[in-house]
């Protein structure tokens, strides 16, 4: 079995991340999604209201200014892998048990 | 399955506001226990990596799509306590930067999809890891079983709320019916996309794994014959 090290996995975990959401999720489908789309046929979409955040520079997985969409929507996925990533690491690690592990090889 | 604002009255979304909150500060120390030096790193990843695929929708038969909700893969990966903290984080940047799911239904999401959609992932992967052969192999089809579970069960949660508090009025038969049977198929997806998480962390690193912790522990030692010390 091919071991790999801790930040070896992480830093290719987040390539990986970066790369769908920067450049896959272009090709993504644009239908409604199951919520959405049920909320349509059974009838009650309209009781949406529009979001607080509507003004917010990456509203919408999109980019204010950025007029290509393809770069618009990569921009902003971009910055919400940063953002999430650093935020629930950042979380785990003050969260986190101090002082060592039970691991009895020590450092990986 | 990000609820909008105004799917749900004031009352409700109060209401789940307040079970959110409570699941939230509950996993915030439960964490403690499945966190340290080697793990922490990896739920940063988890976090991004769920994002990053909740962008990416996949069409599911006609007119509709899904995403993965990643509770299953979360709770698998790094415990469940810590994916509900995971996927918090998620729907707090979504609402807050993305105008993705209403910020008076965060709580709702949250209760959807960090409490329902990890919780009931996690109980359907150790069900299903007990009813199969004890390796760490197994880890990958349970975790296919808890997230193929946890996606209609999160939609029958949200037509239980409905129920409580839906802004309009609707057949609440045809709503379950219609939830369920969509995100069943989009749970289909969802059971695709963890495997496939699932086993790239078990085949590099089975070690971080919290899923795989039980078996890993257990496991025997086997002397093989005719190796020379």
């Amino acid at each position: 079995m091919r071991w790999v090290s801790t930040r070896v996995l992480v830093v290719t975990g987040l390539l990986v991340a970066l790369f769908l959401a920067g450049v896959v999720s272009f090709y993504a489908s644009s239908r409604p999604d199951g919520l959405s789309y049920v909320a349509a046929k059974v009838g009650f979409s309209s009781s949406a209201r529009s979001h607080h955040s509507d003004g917010s520079p990456f509203a919408g997985y999109s980019t204010k200014g950025v007029a290509d969409q393809r770069l618009s929507g990569g921009l902003a996925g971009v910055v919400g892998v940063v953002l999430v990533g650093a935020l629930g690491g950042g979380l785990a690690w003050v969260v986190r048990r101090r002082g060592g592990t039970t691991h009895l090889c020590g450092k990986d | 399955m990000h609820v909008p604002d105004g799917f749900l009255d004031a009352p409700t979304s109060v209401g789940t506001a307040v079970v959110a909150a409570t699941g939230v500060a509950l996993a915030l120390r439960g964490a403690r226990r499945e966190l340290d030096d080697r793990t922490a790193p990896l739920a940063g990843l988890v976090a991004a990596f769920i994002f990053a695929t909740q962008m990416l929708t996949f069409p599911v038969g006609a007119g509709t799509s899904g995403h993965l909700l990643g509770g299953a893969l979360a709770a698998v990966l790094v415990g469940p306590c810590t994916a509900t903290l995971c996927i918090t984080v998620v729907l707090l940047v979504q609402g807050l930067l993305f105008a993705d799911g209403g910020l008076t239904a965060l709580g709702t999401n949250i209760t959807l999809m960090g409490l329902v959609g990890v919780w009931v992932g996690w109980l359907a992967f150790r069900l299903a890891q007990r009813a199969l052969p004890r390796r760490v192999g197994s880890v990958v089809p349970a975790a296919a079983v808890g997230a193929l579970v946890s996606v209609p069960t999160a939609a029958l949660a949200f037509v239980g709320l409905y129920a409580m508090g839906g802004q309009a009025p609707v057949q609440l038969s045809t709503l379950a019916a219609a939830m369920v049977g969509w995100h069943t198929l989009i749970g289909v997806g969802e059971a695709v996309i963890t495997a496939l998480a699932v086993s790239s962390v078990v085949a590099v690193r089975p070690d971080l794994v919290h899923g795989a912790r039980r078996v890993l522990e257990t496991r025997t030692l086997h002397l093989r014959e005719g190796i020379r010390a």
